[in-house]
């Protein structure tokens, strides 16, 4: 895994609107350069001299995405178990890691979701956090995706699902892997209601997330520099013997290669989901759509109302 | 060709007296010969039923990788009357890990997908040792597809040690063909039955095993990856791929017990390679079975219980349920 700061970034402005203590600096994980502290948060953890994509926390996910007070996280107390009862010779056992993962991380579980509005548009937003046993897609994560999508389809909401995992949770063994099976069939049955599925990538997306929900979405967007496949760098060099060239795996790299719609920097990310929401929704959302179009100088609501009919 | 593994030593030894027996008493048929033989054959099925009754699960793996088990091309001909290899994904090219096309199983309609690792080496190399790209699971999805629309029920064997993790794999975006797969077989109109015969890891497995029902073969594995993948992972180490197999839960036994799979297809005393034509009839009056029941299904029925089926799949605590409720497909 890259180090991302040498120093961990302080309570910049949490919850209660406490300001930045003014001299904190952050250094870029890449340029290595150091940030202001309080202009790198408002950056949303961009580097403004070279562009890096940092890693995000769920709350700044929710922050960067949701309108103001407007997101209600749902079914929080999920907590994973030992299905298995792996216990794996010689090393900590799967209960002992998820105690000392949840220390460290001060997060029950690597996903959230919940309900909010995205410039106005309800929308059901379900994120991974590298920050938790990295991402990986166990029982609650799988659980999670289910519920958001499921959330999605009860109350008419498009469903945004922000991937950042290293793949399946080892240490759930199948269990973890029919989570691939479950929440593929959840992208399904939002699909089958007419319900958009806005798929976001970050760094990194593998594994077994790759290989499920994440590469099914309606439109799929890339975060600038995230690294995204199937199989990670590591894997692919022990296995084939083939160094990989530089910038393979990468958002660009896919973008290139058709595997994702659009690559978009974060400042920009919600107004784009905004954006593709409405484009797929005329049909679904006809009241909210019809006064959009009438205020549209150039919309022809009649004729799209007609085709919009279910 | 003859391979014994490590643990069937005692039961192979047993097995060179009995052969050198039988070979006296061809010669000079005296009734203290008959008795030996007699004995020997005993003895050998009763070893060999002890040490399989045993089997540790780093064993099971060895078995479910035995190079004389059973392989999809072998259930192709020998399960199935009027098989047709389809190849191609019409995009990229014909992968040679996965194979697949129309046939009858007691003369009903079936598409049948499958893993092939291929046995000599020249064949095990064309065929990726049984490592799809994907392609081969574009023609995967190509051919679940043509099943819909003919109403063939699904037949899948699972044998493959995971998808390839190759840089031309990801530049054809092997995750992506894997999500693809899961998707189409999670609300395909017809049933659909899988089978791991030997090795069923990852992604790779479930991409052509999502279905109705889902079978193992008595000594076969299913796993979130290979030991050796896991080892690597957790022992940062492959030869810790044994402690793996044993923490990973990857045995029929096991994962019938977590109620993961739902069935267990024995296997001959020996495992299915001692015996590939009894396997091979065992597992073809069970799926038969198995799609006659399926096939009385209604679509609507088959497809929301699939649905249900991998819903509820998972272990996690929940103190309270959420005041709104999230409501059901
Ligand atoms: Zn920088």
């Amino acid at each position: 895994m890259r180090n991302l700061f040498r120093r961990a970034l302080p309570k910049v402005a949490d919850d209660a609107g406490q300001e930045a203590v003014p001299d904190l600096w952050v250094r870029c994980g890449r340029c290595r350069d150091m940030v202001y502290a309080r202009e790198w948060a408002e950056a949303s953890k961009v580097c403004p001299k070279c562009g890096f994509h940092a890693r995000l926390t769920i709350g700044d996910r929710v922050a960067l995405l949701l309108d103001p007070n407007s997101w209600q996280e749902l079914d929080a107390d999920l907590r994973p178990t030992d299905p298995l009862g792996f216990a794996p010779a010689g090393r900590p056992s799967y209960a002992e890691k998820l105690a000392t993962e949840s220390l460290d991380s001060g997060q029950s579980e690597a996903a959230a979701y919940g309900r909010g509005t995205l410039d106005g548009l309800p929308v059901s937003l379900a994120i991974l956090d590298m920050g938790y046993f990295a991402g990986t897609l166990g029982s609650v994560v799988g659980e999670k995706i289910a519920r958001a999508f499921e959330l999605g389809i009860a109350e008419r909401r498009a469903v945004i699902v922000v991937s950042a995992s290293g793949g399946a949770r080892q240490q759930e063994g199948v269990v973890a892997l029919i989570q691939m099976a479950k929440t593929a069939a959840s992208v399904q049955a939002l699909g089958a209601a007419r319900l958009p599925f806005i798929s976001i990538l970050t760094d990194p997306t593998l594994g077994g997330v790759t290989a499920s929900f994440a590469t099914l979405g309606d439109c799929i967007i890339a975060e600038p520099g995230a690294v995204i496949g199937f199989a990670g760098p590591r894997i692919i060099e022990q296995t084939t013997g083939e160094k990989l060239p530089p910038g393979a795996q990468t958002a660009e790299f896919q973008l290139r290669h058709g595997m994702v719609d659009q690559v978009v920097a974060r400042r920009d990310q919600k107004a784009m989901i905004a954006r593709l929401i409405r484009l797929f929704s005329y049909s679904t959302h006809p009241a909210q759509d019809s006064t959009a179009t009438t205020s549209t100088p150039h919309g022809e609501p009649r004729v799209v109302a007609t085709a919009g009919v279910q | 060709m003859s391979v014994v593994l490590d643990f069937e030593r005692p039961a192979a030894e047993i097995r060179t007296k009995l052969d050198a027996t039988e070979k006296q008493y061809a010669a000079n048929p005296t009734p203290e010969l008959d008795t030996q033989r007699i004995d020997l054959r005993r003895d050998f099925a009763n070893r060999t039923q002890a040490i399989y009754r045993a089997l540790s699960p780093w064993q099971t793996v060895q078995v479910a990788r035995h190079p004389l088990r059973p392989q999809t091309m072998d259930y192709a001909i020998g399960m199935c009357t009027d098989f047709v290899e389809f190849h191609g994904d019409r995009v990229f090219g014909d992968d040679r890990a996965i194979v697949g096309g129309p046939a009858r199983i007691d003369g009903r309609p079936v598409m049948l997908v499958g893993q092939h690792r291929g046995r000599e080496t020249r064949e095990r190399v064309e065929r990726n040792f049984g490592s799809p790209h994907p392609e081969g699971y574009r023609k995967a999805h190509r051919l679940f597809e043509l099943a819909e629309k003919f109403r063939m029920p699904v037949v899948t064997l699972m044998d493959t040690p995971g998808a390839s993790p190759g840089l031309g794999d990801e530049e054809r975006g092997q995750g992506w063909a894997l999500a693809a797969n899961l998707a189409t077989l999670a609300t395909l109109r017809v049933p659909v039955v899988c089978v791991v015969i030997g090795e069923g890891n990852s992604g790779g497995a479930l991409a052509i095993g999502v279905g109705d029902r889902f079978l193992m073969l008595e000594h076969s594995i299913f796993s979130v990856a290979s030991p050796e993948a896991a080892a690597s992972i957790v022992w940062k180490d492959a030869k810790f791929a044994p402690q793996a197999a044993d923490a990973l839960k990857l045995t029929a036994p096991d994962l019938l017990r977590l109620k993961l799979i739902d069935r267990i297809v024995s296997e001959p005393v020996g495992g299915a390679h001692a015996d590939p034509s009894a396997m091979i009839t065992t597992l073809r009056s069970t799926i038969a079975g198995e799609i006659a029941r399926l096939e009385t299904v209604p679509a609507d029925r088959l497809v929301s219980d699939r649905y249900e089926k991998y819903r509820r799949l998972g272990s996690w605590f929940e103190s309270s349920r959420p005041a709104t409720p999230v409501g059901s497909v």
